[in-house]
């Protein structure tokens, strides 16, 4: 089943990106022409097969690790504000979102 | 950021470049040199053979007072292997004294408040930082034609690309800017410009080194590893890099990093010494499985040239060669481009243009400025990664693709286990072609992709591969043979390569006009 430029559109907004016309017409085939290639997972039969999420798990059961919730890291806020786009006061700022 | 103002060594040491990371080890323990005088040295010859465009930033000040102070640390009668030998980190490992762009606009000024793990690790090993490698956008791509920056030229023909992600450390190498790099590898990224540029190159098991400070491209994936000209450099700076990072990487493996250069002699695979041989040892309990799928028509036939000489090189050394199956090989290239941008669209959801990275410079509300701020900051590729990442995850789809494919993950990587009860390292090709020339596949993503398929089935199962100098195909350019071990068995694909760069020296070949 072929995309269409309205499902473009669509995964832009989800995705949050604004395309220009000839930006969405040139994704349109190349995503297309790579969903071709996708046809193929079809003919794999997969039944009763889990998903692989970290390779090491084909080995056995991967636990992924939490360390315990208490701050570990120093207060680093001017440095990690150091890259932002518009500071003030140690805040970072947006435009305006409730009125 | 400033230009670096540096002059060569009075004795200028005019091949002080060509030596290798051990070489250059040996050299500042003896104190033949010193750590500035080296470091001067890599930094002229970066300004010289600034056109290839490997680096993106530099800072002579910083480099030099990391050298100033691994000299002190030698003066003070330290000796570890990597002390005051100067390297370079591809531009996705965050550095506090270096800013860090990923090879994207988007984190043009970007300037981190830590370093990386494996960042850590090396300067405390005693290397010195001499700057930041050029790479694709966010690692994404097989040529470095997506830096956002500028193209990386390939050493043996200015005219072709280094490979991809790490084009800027291949080249760097290869060109002999520096004696070893980091790199990283999601889908080959570390293997493929190591065989393009005729250099060595392994990526290790998936979690083997600490991801922490990799700005991240595809988590399941994304696995740090060195590039330099031999398996010995290259060990030498795994032993550095490797190792659990517990609190901070959450799938860094718990397994203690190992002396990967003394091993070097000492793998299982090759304890057999030949007497008189030189010190080169047999190989002889090797058995090398061949998959069928990555010697059929889709490798061009000077690429399958070489590699099958390099193989009858491991004959000779002793090793047997058998035939195995990897049945999904071709498929594994749908399954990695959904899975790889389903993780990539998540991760690159963090550039919102608030807390780092590009904000656009007029906008309307929050998702407007969202929306201009990302459309200006990722460039064409990283956008199509997002684009495919995002619809393969979206609601009605998930089932039919990402599940899907995570599925066949698991049979590849099954495949994989079958056939390792066959032979001990799986060997191939790296890619399909030696190096292409810049621009002719560039209006083609889906050629690209197709590019990847020898390295992208191990990197789904996360197993350690290796790209080593296998010789010499069309047009004069370099071709990797790839080898591939089970988990954990960097140390015998480094054992493996290390005898057969013994026996041979097209890992000593260089570039002519470097």
């Amino acid at each position: 089943m072929a995309l269409t430029s309205h499902d473009i559109a669509r995964v832009a907004n989800l995705a949050r990106l604004e395309l220009r016309p000839d930006q969405i017409d040139r994704l349109l085939t190349q995503l297309n022409g790579f969903f071709a290639l996708v046809a193929q997972l079809d003919a794999v039969n997969t039944d009763g097969i889990e998903p692989l999420a970290h390779p090491a798990a084909v080995l056995g059961e991967v636990a992924l690790r939490l360390r315990d919730d208490i701050a570990s890291e120093p207060n680093q806020r001017e440095a990690s504000q150091i890259s932002a786009p518009a500071v003030e006061r140690g805040l970072f700022l947006v435009p305006k979102v409730i009125e | 950021m400033s230009a670096p103002t540096v002059t060569p060594h009075p004795f200028l040491n005019a091949d002080l470049h060509d030596l290798g990371v051990a070489e250059l080890a040996d050299k500042l323990a003896a104190g033949d040199v010193s750590s500035v005088e080296v470091t001067q040295h890599f930094l002229a010859r970066i300004a010289q053979h600034a056109h290839l465009g490997a680096f993106l930033t530099q800072d002579a000040e910083v480099s030099l007072a990391q050298a100033k102070a691994a000299d002190v640390r030698l003066a003070s009668g330290e000796r570890t292997p990597l002390l005051g030998v100067p390297m370079a980190h591809k531009d996705v490992f965050v550095t506090r004294d270096f800013v860090t762009t990923a090879g994207s606009k988007m984190l043009a000024n970007y300037r981190s408040p830590f370093d990386a793990t494996v960042v850590t690790q090396l300067a405390q090993a005693g290397m010195v930082n001499l700057g930041k490698l050029n790479c694709d956008e966010f690692a994404m791509g097989s040529g470095n034609e997506n830096s956002a920056y500028k193209p990386v030229k390939n050493p043996w023909d200015l005219s072709r690309i280094p490979g991809g992600s790490s084009g800027g450390s291949a080249a760097a190498v290869a060109a002999r800017l520096v004696p070893a790099a980091t790199g990283t590898d999601t889908g080959g990224s570390i293997r493929q410009p190591a065989a393009m540029t005729g250099i060595t190159g392994i990526k290790p098991t998936y979690g083997r080194c600490s991801r922490y400070g990799m700005v991240a491209f595809a988590s399941s994936l994304d696995q740090a590893g060195p590039m330099a000209r031999s398996a010995r450099d290259c060990a030498l700076l795994l032993s550095a890099m490797a190792g659990p990072d517990i609190d901070r990487d959450s799938t860094s493996l718990d397994m203690p990093a190992l002396n990967y250069a003394s091993d070097l002699i000492a793998t299982q695979a090759c304890n057999t010494p030949a007497p008189g041989q030189n010190g080169i040892k047999t190989l002889k309990n090797l058995t090398i499985g061949l998959p069928k799928q990555f010697f059929g028509a889709g490798c061009a036939p000077d690429v399958l040239n070489a590699v099958r000489a390099a193989l009858a090189e491991y004959e000779k050394l002793g090793a047997t060669l058998v035939e195995v199956d990897l049945p999904l090989t071709e498929l594994s290239i749908p399954v990695y481009y959904i899975i790889a941008p389903a993780e990539a669209s998540s991760n690159l959801g963090r550039f919102d243009g608030v807390r780092y990275g590009h904000r656009a410079a007029s906008y309307g509300d929050l998702t407007d400025m969202y929306k201009k701020s990302r459309s200006e900051g990722f460039g064409d590729e990283a956008i199509r990664r997002i684009m495919m990442g995002t619809y393969v995850l979206s609601h009605g789809y998930y089932d039919a693709y990402y599940l899907k494919a995570q599925k066949i993950r698991r049979l590849i990587a099954q495949d994989f286990q079958k056939a390792f009860t066959q032979c001990d390292i799986i060997a191939g090709p790296v890619s399909p072609t030696v190096a292409w020339k810049i621009g002719e596949k560039s209006s083609d993503p889906v050629a690209n992709y197709l590019a990847d398929i020898y390295t992208l089935s191990s990197s789904l199962a996360g197993l350690p591969g290796m790209s080593l100098p296998a010789g010499f195909g069309a047009h004069g350019m370099p071709v990797g043979l790839q080898l591939i071990g089970n988990y954990f068995k960097e140390a015998q694909l480094l054992g493996a390569a290390h005898q057969f760069q013994m026996a041979t020296d097209w890992h000593m070949r260089k570039p002519v006009f470097f």
